[in-house]
């Protein structure tokens, strides 16, 4: 098997993996911080779809769509922070993930109601259209601007964790937040932000997914299911663990579908299962957090 | 209900069970009568899930056919009524709600099932049971020997006919062709079409590429198929698979250098990805409504299906739900009622035409034998309108030779 044809292979993997990550992240950032397993993650990826074609539609441009959806839902997703979520912090972990997974019903269904059950199509932004000549073969202009957009994005969410006051904040609030209490930190708004982060996040995820699939009310819940997949390979609550484990995921499924197509979905569970037989926190987890 | 050799043992359960059976024998009197009254049909269909687009229109058209026999007093004086039930695209949901329609709500018939798995799943209880069964699969397993009963009827086209009409008009003798197949039931039946019509055309298969039912990606398989270099590349699976397949095969360029074929083109996912990545795709049709150019039959059945559904036009996956019920309520209608070895005679007997001419069941395995569309996909700058879909370039006429032969299917001849 030539060279040049497991590169596009790896190439493809990454750009699968650049979703994988954007969706996962949202998802262990949420755990990490606020110990909320969001199960409406998946249908909150698919509403970020809709918005995005939405405001596409609405405003006649995608890029417009791309900005706004993940802000909007993001917003949208505060609001559910501040309604729902914040009444059982501090519970058990289990009534956030089931208030979520009732949500997620209410999300699709809602989405049927208005939209309908049909598939709807998300145009590619013309300007990404098409495929670029890489020498060794053709890859899509959008899946390239995926990869490069999923790359800031982390970029730009790293710098801030790591290099700004807030990310100190949400950092500390993450380790000890009765501590920060006593600090004065306002800590219910740092949640609410984050909650609004993860959302928005998967918002995003949906909005770059839409024009690589059409879009429908059940989107998400494959989604759902590769997003927890990464985040138990990468260690729940993790950062770095999603990224490389979203990334690590996208490349084994596309490896694996040079060699073995039918096995390209069941790969992601084997490696799961590999994993959690040899390091049951996940790749960059803390042992002994409760999930 | 206590197993047998166990001793039976008062409890409140038994007591509750008691009660309720009291009470339904007295309520029994009419729901007997009401049951003598009401012919009823079970319609398991996948309305949630990714073949949902096409399971809604089945229903509708299943309405449609049950409401004109009721209109015009139903059958031997007696209402028809459409029990639709989801089977989410589950061989054991679909079995235990068919187990369920027969059971509990007596049902005289079943049609309906789109996903070859769970039309197997339902084929078996319907067998077991000994009610009679009207597929609307694309699936044909249930036509071969082993799991044919004579309770079993199959009104869609089967692969064997939908690939041999496409080939027909897409493959040349020495083509080179690639295949991306779903692994399932669906996808390795049109392989195996697809496979002997080349055979037989004289095209050379270049490779195959199984992938998972459902997935939501195909970006992963693209290289390889582009790397076999290909003249067609036939994408043999169904839904919203189909729409993503053919979708992430145009982003990676993969029409610049083949044709893309598929068995059975479906109106709901060109709808779902829209023109420009369907143009110029060819695939294979039982129905398309533009065929009332052609075919009175079309025309009224388009006719009535708009002024039934606010003017909408009907869809491929939707006719079958029409003809599939159409034509056991018209072996009904023929038998005088649902006496069921009566139904099955007529049904063998009976010359339908519903939708696009004439259709009739073969007698050794109940295939319905019926006309095939080839149907290309327009592009956007020669639609004449937002329905204006396919173009169709063949109308290949029934005939038993389109089947395979009954020795071939392991029945007797």
């Amino acid at each position: 098997m030539d060279l040049s044809l497991i590169i596009m292979q790896l190439l493809s993997g990454i750009a699968l993996g650049a979703v994988l990550v954007i969706t996962a992240l949202g998802l262990t950032i949420v755990f990490g911080m606020l110990g909320v397993v969001n199960f409406a993650h998946g249908a909150l990826f698919m509403i970020g779809a809709y918005a995005g074609l939405y405001l596409a539609s609405l405003t006649g441009s995608f890029w417009w769509g791309l900005l706004l959806a993940p802000i909007l839902i993001g917003a949208f997703g505060m609001l559910i922070e501040l309604v729902l979520i914040r009444r059982l912090y501090g519970r058990s972990i289990d009534d956030p993930l089931l208030l979520t997974f009732g949500l997620s019903y209410i999300l699709v269904e809602g989405v049927r109601i208005v939209f309908g059950s049909d598939g709807i199509p998300f145009p590619t932004p013309p300007q990404l259209i098409g495929v670029l000549d890489l020498g060794i073969g053709f890859f899509p202009r959008y899946r390239l601007f995926v990869i490069a957009l999923v790359a800031v994005v982390l970029l730009a969410l790293w710098l801030t964790l790591e290099k700004t006051r807030v990310g100190l904040i949400v950092r500390a609030g993450a380790r000890d937040p009765t501590i920060m209490q006593v600090l004065g930190v306002d800590i219910g708004r740092v949640w609410l932000a984050i909650f609004g982060l993860g959302v928005g996040l998967a918002a995003l995820g949906g909005v770059l997914a839409g024009p690589m699939r059409s879009v429908n009310p059940e989107m998400g819940s494959l989604v759902l299911a590769e997003a927890f997949v990464v985040t138990v390979i990468g260690g729940l609550g993790s950062i770095v663990g999603a990224v490389l484990a979203g990334l690590m995921v996208g490349i084994s499924i596309s490896l694996v579908a040079l060699f073995a197509p039918e096995m390209a979905t069941i790969v992601m569970f084997a490696l799961m299962a590999v994993v959690l037989l040899i390091r049951p926190q996940g790749l960059f987890g803390v042992r002994g957090r409760t999930a | 209900m206590p197993k047998s050799g166990s001793t039976p043992k008062i409890t409140r359960r038994t007591v509750l069970a008691g009660l309720s059976a009291g009470a339904a024998l007295l309520a029994m009197p009419r729901i007997v009568r009401a049951a003598d009254e009401t012919i009823r049909i079970g319609f398991p269909t996948p309305l949630t899930g990714p073949f949902a687009a096409e399971a809604r229109d089945q229903v509708k058209c299943a309405e449609l056919a049950v409401k004109l026999v009721n209109d015009k007093g139903g059958i031997g004086g007696r209402k028809v009524e459409l029990l639709v039930r989801d089977d989410k695209l589950n061989a054991g949901e679909a079995a235990t709600r068919t187990l369920e329609l027969i059971e509990k709500d007596k049902v005289h018939a079943v049609v309906g099932a789109l996903s070859s798995a769970v039309q197997l799943a339902v084929n078996e209880v319907t067998r077991a049971r000994g009610v009679i069964y009207v597929s609307i699969s694309q699936s044909d397993t249930i036509n071969e020997a082993k799991d044919f009963s004579k309770y079993t009827f199959h009104e869609a086209l089967n692969p064997h006919m939908t690939t041999a009409a496409v080939a027909r008009q897409t493959l040349k003798k020495g083509m080179k062709v690639a295949h991306l197949v779903a692994d399932y039931a669906y996808g390795h039946e049109m392989l195996r079409g697809f496979k002997r019509a080349q055979a037989a055309i004289g095209a050379d298969n270049v490779g195959e590429i199984l992938h998972p039912f459902g997935a939501a990606d195909y970006s992963t398989f693209m290289p390889r198929l582009m790397s076999m270099r290909p003249d067609v590349l036939c994408i043999s699976n169904f839904g919203r698979d189909q729409a993503n397949a053919i979708k992430q095969a145009v982003d990676f360029g993969v029409k610049q250098q083949m044709k893309i074929v598929v068995p059975v083109i479906l109106h709901n996912q060109r709808l779902a990805v829209g023109p420009d990545v369907f143009e110029g795709v060819v695939g294979g049709a039982n129905y398309y409504w533009g065929l009332e150019a052609q075919s009175k039959s079309a025309a009224a059945f388009n006719t009535a299906f708009k002024a039934a559904n606010g003017g909408a036009i009907p869809t491929d996956y939707g006719a079958y739900g029409y003809s599939g019920v159409g034509s056991l309520l018209a072996a009904m209608q023929t038998a005088g009622g649902t006496d069921t070895d009566k139904v099955i005679d007529a049904l063998e007997k009976l010359q339908y035409d519903l939708t696009k001419g004439p259709q009739h069941y073969r007698k050794c395995d109940h295939q319905s034998v019926q006309s095939v569309l080839v149907l290309e996909s327009k592009k956007k700058s020669a639609m004449a309108g937002d329905n204006d879909l396919f173009a169709i370039l063949a109308n290949d006429t029934a005939s038993d030779d389109m089947l395979r032969s009954c020795s071939e299917l392991g029945h007797a001849t």
